[in-house]
């Protein structure tokens, strides 16, 4: 196998790798870690995965990694921070299990882009680690009771997302993947500052208690 | 050139309106709001007497569908701000620099959906929506609405992150189609060399996707809490006009799966929704005690009828175009209403409010035709709407969909019955006096009242044509 191959497949299986970091961590640093090195991978991903390097590819480089992997981490690392909670205490799906319904996910995306047809010039790995990495930011979601840990599985999703883009990349122009990077960078600012008030007011980050409004 | 003023104008005013020195919402805040507005509107009816030209490599331009929905947003933002005028007399929002600006934001943000041809573009302007309406539901700062926008937030944001999926798998189903990438009419004109199965999960994604800003059942969960705690000239602006922009999303991939001949996946799948809607809605207004959240659910009934008509397809697809024009406007007067009673009273809860016929008379007065005009009893629009609707069904062979839909449609009216009347009606709390109402409080329920009555009794032939061409377009036909 030649090494222009083998490098966006390591990119890829350490993108996996970090998905599994953060469902089997307790410590919510440990997760904004992993979710911080999930988006410099992400970002060396279209360098490596093209054949000559474009000022269009050099940008969305360096946009992703200033942004998934410098300030909303940064700013995720913040909101921890002041709020003072450190660890994922009682998940409503425990540490083992969302492990193993991660691995379920990853057999599942890789059977269902077995059945996908085949997309033209692009790397074939590509698809089954973005539909994991979707599914994998949606148990990470809805399996966790911080409000913290919920950002970080909804750009985890996010993240999945922006893989499967790649594959895309012809077909959407430059300026339209600026407005996607904005729409989420924005999306996340206000679910800190969100995150920050109901620190303030339930004096916890724990989303369970957001229970005064049912029918 | 019109095109670009019509998103360009409220971005800048949304600029102009942060910028502004001062903290409070003083006069050059609403002025900035109310004229621009206006402007908006006034652009909006010079669409309909001169087309714009397509601009920007086709990426903006005013089809039938999308002209619909930008008349629903800017009639019903204008009057909103009309409304927002006297509301800020009487309160004022935390974050007043926000509150004007967001707004704005809002008008900017749901005009590029409605004009956008370029579906990435389409997703930019629903996902900015999504955000320019986050500070206005959490304008009180509390617990409650607190929980309310992170609600919001979470949910809306998964599901505008899978209609982003919906659209790369689109933009994968294209593959070395001819046409341009992403463009709708490129899409339509060359549908049957899109790839099947993509365009399938394509079609999936983004219908759950777009139906979760929707507040289609089962994605509806966030739907009463938002509306129960946002303001109720917020919840309007979301009930009439950002959910028929969320519903265009789902319109413009059904015009796509429609010219590629996948109308036999497509239909049972919209239907499916649409009933699911129409009994969670049921089940839910059935003993409710607060008019917003009872607004809600309304709406949540009102969506799926939406999906219904684009399921059966023929004249219900007409019907769900006009539909969307009355719904849009009646959640909008029935929300200003609602606005009303909860300035005079602080709540909209049935046990704060008896006998508003006695202490608001003019908005009681909106309240109980408003509760005829949204369950779609004559003269009202709706009625003519949602009997289209139900044609529809029959002509599609559902007899049995249209029983179930109408016994629905019967729990549902007498859900809201039963708590409007109990508000309406009844003796008022010992001590509570008659409440001065303000014009500016007023005047936009009642232009739309007239609306939705005249479009009940007569369509005129400009607005006929532009909701038959939009039907054809969904693979239906004019009635």
């Amino acid at each position: 196998m030649q090494t222009s191959q083998m490098i966006p497949q390591l990119v890829l299986l350490l993108i996996v790798l970090s998905n599994f970091a953060v469902l089997g961590t307790t410590r919510l640093s440990t997760c904004i870690r992993a979710l911080a090195v999930q988006g410099v991978l992400l970002g060396i991903l279209p360098v490596v995965l093209a054949s000559h390097l474009s000022l269009h590819i050099a940008a969305l480089a360096i946009g992703t990694v200033a942004i998934k992997a410098g300030i909303l981490p940064w700013f995720l690392a913040w909101a921890i921070r002041e709020a003072a909670v450190r660890r994922e205490i009682e998940p409503i799906v425990g540490f083992i299990g969302s492990l193993v319904l991660g691995a379920l996910a990853l057999v599942l995306a890789f059977a269902i882009a077995a059945h996908l047809p085949p997309l033209t010039s692009s790397e074939s790995l590509l698809v089954p680690v973005s539909l994991s990495t979707v599914m994998i930011g949606f148990i990470v979601l809805t399996s966790r009771r911080k409000a913290v840990t919920q950002v970080v599985g909804y750009l985890m999703l996010e993240n999945g997302i922006y893989l499967f883009g790649l594959t895309q990349a012809a077909s959407v122009p430059f300026l339209l993947e600026l407005g996607v990077l904005l729409d989420v960078f924005v999306g996340v600012f206000i679910m800190g500052i969100v995150v920050f008030h109901i620190n303030r007011e339930f004096d916890s980050l724990d989303s369970a208690r957001l229970t005064e409004l049912s029918d | 050139m019109r095109l670009l003023a019509l998103w360009i104008l409220p971005l800048l005013g949304a600029g102009l309106a942060l910028a502004l020195p001062t903290h409070r919402i003083g006069p050059a805040r609403i002025g900035t709001l109310v004229a621009v507005a206006a402007a908006h509107l006034v652009l909006v009816v010079t669409l309909w007497i001169v087309p714009a030209a397509p601009t920007l490599g086709g990426w903006f331009a005013s089809d039938a569908l999308g002209l619909v929905v930008l008349t629903l947003v800017s009639v019903l933002f204008f009057l909103t701000s009309l409304y927002t005028v006297g509301y800020l007399q009487r309160e004022r929002p935390r974050g007043g620099r926000v509150f004007v600006s967001a707004l704005l934001g809002f008008l900017a943000a749901t005009t590029v959906v409605t004009l956008s041809q370029h579906l990435a573009l389409l997703w930019v302007g629903m996902e900015a929506t999504t955000l320019t309406v986050a500070p206005l539901i959490f304008h009180r700062h509390d617990r409650r609405s607190l929980e309310a926008v992170w609600k919001y937030l979470l949910i809306s944001s998964v599901g505008i992150a899978l209609a982003l999926l919906g659209t790369f798998f689109l933009a994968a189903a294209q593959g070395d189609a001819p046409g341009r990438a992403l463009i709708l009419s490129d899409l339509i004109a060359h549908a049957h060399a899109l790839h099947p199965a993509w365009l399938r999960g394509a079609f999936l994604f983004l219908l759950v996707g777009f139906g979760t800003k929707m507040g289609l059942a089962p994605m509806h969960t966030w739907k009463p809490d938002t509306y129960g705690e946002a303001p109720a000239l917020v919840g309007g602006l979301m009930a009439g006009a950002l959910t028929s922009c969320a519903f265009l999303g789902v319109a413009r991939i059904t015009e796509v799966m429609m010219a590629a001949g996948l109308a036999l996946f497509v239909q049972p799948i919209l239907i499916g929704f649409g009933l699911l809607s129409l009994l969670v809605a049921a089940t839910f207004v059935i003993g409710q005690r607060d008019l917003k959240r009872l607004l809600a659910y309304s709406s949540v009934e009102h969506m799926g009828l939406l999906v219904l008509g684009l399921g059966f397809g023929g004249i219900g697809a007409y019907g769900s175009v006009l539909h969307l024009l009355n719904n849009g406007l009646s959640k909008g007067w029935l929300f200003l209403v609602a606005g009303n009673i909860v300035l005079a009273t602080g709540s909209s809860a049935a046990a704060d409010n008896r006998g508003l016929l006695r202490t608001l008379p003019v908005s009681a007065t909106l309240l109980v035709l408003g509760l005829f005009a949204v369950t779609g009893s004559p003269p009202f629009g709706l009625f003519l709407s949602e009997f289209t609707i139900l044609r529809g069904a029959i002509a599609a062979g559902h007899p049995w969909i249209a029983v179930v839909m109408l016994l629905l449609l019967s729990v549902i009216f007498i859900g809201m019955a039963a708590l409007i009347l109990e508000m309406a009606l009844g003796t008022p709390a010992p001590g509570t006096e008659r409440v001065r109402e303000s014009p500016w409080l007023l005047i936009g329920p009642i232009v739309l009242l007239l609306i939705v009555g005249m479009l009940g009794v007569y369509i005129p032939s400009a607005l006929n044509t532009v909701l038959t061409q939009a039907a054809v377009s969904l693979g239906g036909v004019a009635p």
